[in-house]
């Protein structure tokens, strides 16, 4: 087994690699300039201001050599210098991130925590008002647009209703919880701060709800689907046939063997929650990631577009490597 | 036991139907037996006569859209119908207990066999978590599981399907039930595993006084474990006595076509078996008179009007037939007459000859740098096919005979050895060399569903190959071939419009072997062609191919499992055991005076009345690596230190005769 991990995290380097070279090389070949971006149209008509700034960027070297330098830096653990922030593109990250993973972590939770019982009652209860609801639910979910399912539960529940707060991780006016995490729920609980505890919490909730929307509906599909093949199979009989309980056939018999294809979906749809919360930050004020990864393309910003590619390929591999160690342990046959 | 006066179950006028768009499915329709304490009843009848939902509905197992909408089932006096859901639950798998055909998928692949063994003896009470455990390991172990303790902590892909049937009777019986119902228990298992799970099944009926309801499509599967036997056509039990007086005098027309349909290992050579035409009844709205009507060969005029009912034909037995109501016995089979013993013409070139044929499988790696395991499925083989002449290969699943099939079809190329066809050397022929041979070699298939085009009407899956290889320039000349060889195998022309799941098993194997007689083969290799199919049909698709043979004069490798079937159809049998040939010679002498102690174990193992029975401990070795000296010595009974020492090479003990063991004839029944 450590062989077997080690093997795959081998791999998944060279994978992040190649993927930042795909990325490198697609933004080096986009019509357009980052100095232009950057400049103005000022400072952009004086040709000895723009070559100064290529220069300064390094952006005058042969692709090769922008690239050679990238891995260097890379090896010694630096992304390289934000060109819009002018800030180290790892500390740029470091300080996003937290944001974005403590909602994308809510949001999944909310979506297993949802899909998966919603899915076994689908399943169980099949053809009944059980199955119909779920079906509603998980239409709604994959259909309704991000943007349109974001505003329409801020229009209701914070400007209508006024049941939950507006925008942002925090009341404007209160002080964000310091702590070494940068997860305000964690870090709060740490420092015993429960009204600032209770602040985040209601602040996550709408845009979580908003994130897990569509994946709600894929792991509620997911999971009906993988329980009714399940419970067609000889061994639920034999488990009926031995006098069990509905509870027991359902929980210990049917529902580890469903749950290979639901982890697998779980696993990408944690990885794309983490990668794909662009529309939900913006329209939530959230200040992680998917805010950061859209400024900086709108800006050409390419030492923070490759930092950006690197840590979601990157976790892309790290969640897709849990989820093929999770199936041994979900399924005996798988291992050696 | 309680209630030990009362009958373990008393079956009443059982009706189940499934419920479907076009109506009422009859599938159970007014069944009723009575069973005693410790008694042994066998169900018997081919597929859809309603004995397997019979025994779903004993248990109330059934599922949508069946129902069982009238009758009682009393079990000890209560009645099981009338059961709430929490009683039911009580009573299942605790005072009745189940066994069901495939052991493969019958258990939970990601639950531990001890829990699957000891789960249900904790929930209903019979004991603690602590000694459930221990009982398990003692069931295992007495059901001969190997080393109990570690396969109690095991998972079931770690074994094989013999030792899954095993363990599925260990959880059948924990609670000591007072009944056990087996549904195809044996089925899907080689017939020396067959043999040790029967011997199991007679052992819990004797030392327990488990009552047992056996079903099966096999009388001979049945007469091994069951005293009585009631046969089910159409949703009907249609007699019902003694397994040995059904076996031997058959009352009802449907049982004497059942007894009659099956070949057997000692019925005299050149015997025809008898097949019935046509299908059963349509199940939603049965005929008026007797449902066999349409396919007895002894119908009177009233069976076609009066529905007869079970009555007693003599004493302790009760068939549904006007036509032996009185007393009177069916007449026996009729006996074709003798067919001539074919001598090959001694010849000057063999069809098909190989030489020390060998074809290894290398697996994927264990691990990055891990070794590679190989499958040693077939590991030297010399075969000799004469024109005109059926060789049959038999042996166990995983034994290579029909990776040998693939082998002298060229479908697999040989890891070492040579193989000649027609005097041409095949060897190492590429596909596009093997094409002008291909239409000189038909195959038929298992499963006849699988290998017919779904989309493709059968008359133009027929015309298939023959426009491919140029044997009709058009359409029509094509057509009017395919139209010629439906006549030969007994299908109707007007069905070449037809598409496969519109037939019957038995009619799409015909349709399968119309396509390998399609290009006029020389040799047609059949791979298990009747092991799928219901005996009658069997028997209809065997007669088939025997009438083949002799108008056609084709070479056969016929490949089976089943011995009476291979004896029934081939001049030469070669047995096969690990990848290699242990005996080989004449069908009828081979299996009347079998040399190698293996062909002995398989022929004692075939479950025929009155045959005496060796049983065969174990299971064959792993192909993963290949045991030293004699491959068989670990599960034969006269083994001596040389077998672990000196292979025993294929050699002629007798004239004709080859065997593959150091004391040739040592062991016999």
């Amino acid at each position: 087994m450590p062989r077997y991990i080690a093997t795959r995290l081998l791999s998944a380097v060279a994978m992040a690699l190649l993927a930042s070279l795909v990325v490198f090389l697609i933004s080096a070949l986009v019509p357009g300039d980052p100095v232009l971006a950057q400049l103005g149209d000022i400072q952009a008509s004086n040709p000895q201001t723009v070559l100064e700034w290529r220069a300064k960027w390094g952006l005058d070297l042969p692709l090769w050599e922008r690239y050679g330098i990238f891995l260097k830096g890379l090896a010694h653990g630096d992304l390289g210098i934000s060109i819009a922030t002018r800030r180290p593109v790892l500390d740029d990250i470091v300080q996003y991130a937290p944001a974005t993973v403590e909602l994308a972590t809510i949001a999944f939770l909310l979506a297993i925590g949802v899909g998966i019982p919603l899915g076994i009652a689908a399943a169980v209860w099949r053809d009944s008002w059980v199955d119909s609801l779920a079906r509603a639910i998980s239409l709604l979910g994959v259909s309704a647009p991000t943007f349109w399912l974001a505003f329409i539960m801020l229009a209701i529940f914070y400007g209508w209703l006024g049941w939950a707060p507006g925008p942002g991780r925090m009341d404007p006016i209160a002080f964000p919880p310091e702590g070494p995490t940068g997860l305000f729920l964690i870090d709060a609980a740490l420092a015993g701060d429960w009204e600032a505890w209770w602040d985040a919490a209601a602040h996550l909730i709408l845009p979580a709800v908003v994130l897990a929307a569509a994946t709600i509906g894929l792991i509620t599909r997911t999971t009906r689907a993988a329980m009714l093949d399940a419970l067609g199979q000889d061994f639920v009989r034999v488990a009926r046939a031995k006098g069990l309980r509905a509870r027991v056939i359902v929980l210990r018999h049917a529902l580890p063997n469903a749950l290979v294809p639901v982890v697998t979906l779980g696993g990408l749809a944690y990885a794309n929650l983490l990668a794909g919360a662009v529309m939900t930050e913006t329209v939530f004020s959230w200040p992680g990631l998917g805010r950061y990864t859209f400024r900086s393309a709108a800006a050409l910003d390419f030492p923070a577009i490759m930092g950006i590619t690197l840590v979601v390929s990157a976790t892309y591999l790290l969640v897709n490597l849990l989820v093929d160690l999770s199936y041994g342990l979900l399924d005996p046959r798988v291992r050696r | 036991m309680t209630g030990s006066g009362l009958p373990v179950l008393e079956v009443e006028n059982l009706q189940t139907v499934f419920l479907t768009d076009a109506g009422a499915v009859r599938a159970v329709d007014g069944v009723s037996f009575t069973i005693g304490p410790g008694e042994t009843l066998g169900l018997v009848g081919e597929s859809g006569s309603g004995k397997s939902v019979t025994a779903l509905s004993l248990m109330r197992l059934l599922e949508e859209p069946a129902r069982i909408i009238g009758g009682s089932v009393r079990f000890q006096g209560c009645d099981v119908l009338e059961m709430s859901g929490e009683e039911l639950r009580d009573w299942r798998g605790d005072r009745a207990a189940m066994v069901f055909q495939d052991p493969m998928t019958g258990l939970n692949p990601v639950i531990r066999i001890l829990r699957q063994v000891t789960e249900h003896m904790v929930s209903h009470g019979r004991q603690t978590p602590a000694k459930a455990k221990l009982r398990a390991v003692d069931l295992l172990r007495r059901m001969g599981v190997a080393a109990p303790e570690r396969a109690a902590a095991s998972f079931p892909y770690q074994f094989s399907g013999g030792m899954r049937q095993r363990v599925m009777l260990a959880i059948g019986v924990a609670n000591d039930p007072a009944l056990l119902i087996a549904d195809e228990p044996t089925t899907a298992l080689d017939v020396t595993i067959q043999a040790q799970i029967l011997d199991l099944m007679r052992g819990l009926n004797q030392e327990f006084g488990t009552a047992i309801v056996l079903i099966s499509h096999d009388l001979g599967v049945i007469g091994t474990v069951c005293r009585r036997v009631a046969v089910m056509y159409a949703g009907e039990i249609v007699e019902e006595a003694e397994t040995a007086a059904v076996l031997t005098d058959p009352r009802h027309p449907y049982a004497w076509a059942l007894v009659n349909a099956v070949p057997r290992l000692d019925s005299p050579a050149g015997t025809r078996l008898v097949s019935i035409e046509g299908g059963p009844p349509s199940a939603l709205d049965p005929p008026p008179g007797c449902r066999f009507a349409a396919r007895c060969p002894f119908k009177l005029a009233r069976c076609e009007t009066d529905h007869p009912p079970l009555m007693e034909v003599a004493p302790g037995r009760r068939a549904r037939c006007w036509v032996t109501m009185d007393g009177t016995p069916l007449p026996p089979p009729p006996v074709a007459a003798e067919a001539a013993f074919r001598t090959p013409a001694p010849e000057e070139r063999p069809l098909l000859e190989g030489h020390d044929l060998v074809k290894h499988f290398p697996l994927s790696r264990l691990g990055f740098f891990g070794k590679r395991p190989v499958v040693h499925a077939v590991n030297g083989v010399d075969l000799r096919l004469r024109r005109g002449e059926a060789l049959g290969i038999v042996g166990e699943s995983g034994c290579g005979k029909s990776t040998l099939a693939r082998l002298v079809t060229r479908l697999h190329a040989p890891t070492s050895g040579t193989l000649r066809f027609d005097g041409q050397d095949i060897t190492h022929f590429t596909a596009a060399e093997m094409r002008p041979l291909r239409p000189r070699m038909g195959m038929v298939f298992q499963d006849p569903y699988a290998s017919l085009n779904p989309r493709m009407t059968v008359g133009d899956a027929l015309a298939e190959p023959l426009l491919a290889h140029g044997r009709a320039a058009t359409r029509a000349e094509a057509r009017g071939r395919v139209l010629e060889l439906m006549a030969t195998v007994g299908l109707k022309p007007e069905w070449a419009q037809r598409f496969p799941h519109e037939f019957s098993g038995g009619q799409r194997q015909r349709v399968s072997i119309a396509r390998s007689l399609a290009l006029e083969p020389d040799l047609v290799v059949a791979d298990e062609p009747v092991s799928a199919l219901d005996v009658n049909v069997q028997a209809q698709v065997l007669n088939l191919m025997l009438d083949l043979r002799e108008r056609l004069g084709l070479s056969y490798l016929f490949i089976a499992h089943d011995l009476a079937v291979v004896r029934a159809f081939c001049d030469r049998v070669a047995v096969m055991y690990l990848g290699r040939i242990v005996e080989e010679g004449p069908a009828q002498e081979l299996f009347a005076r079998p040399l190698h102690p293996y062909t002995v174990a398989l022929t004692s193992a075939v479950p025929e009345p009155g045959r005496e029975r060796v049983v065969l401990a174990g299971e064959p070795p792993s192909t993963l690596s290949l045991p030293e000296g004699c491959a068989f010595r670990a599960r034969c009974p006269v083994a001596q230190p040389v077998c672990a020492e000196v292979r025993p090479p294929l050699a002629e003990v007798a004239p004709g005769r080859l065997a593959a063991c150091h004391f040739p004839g040592a062991f016999s029944v």
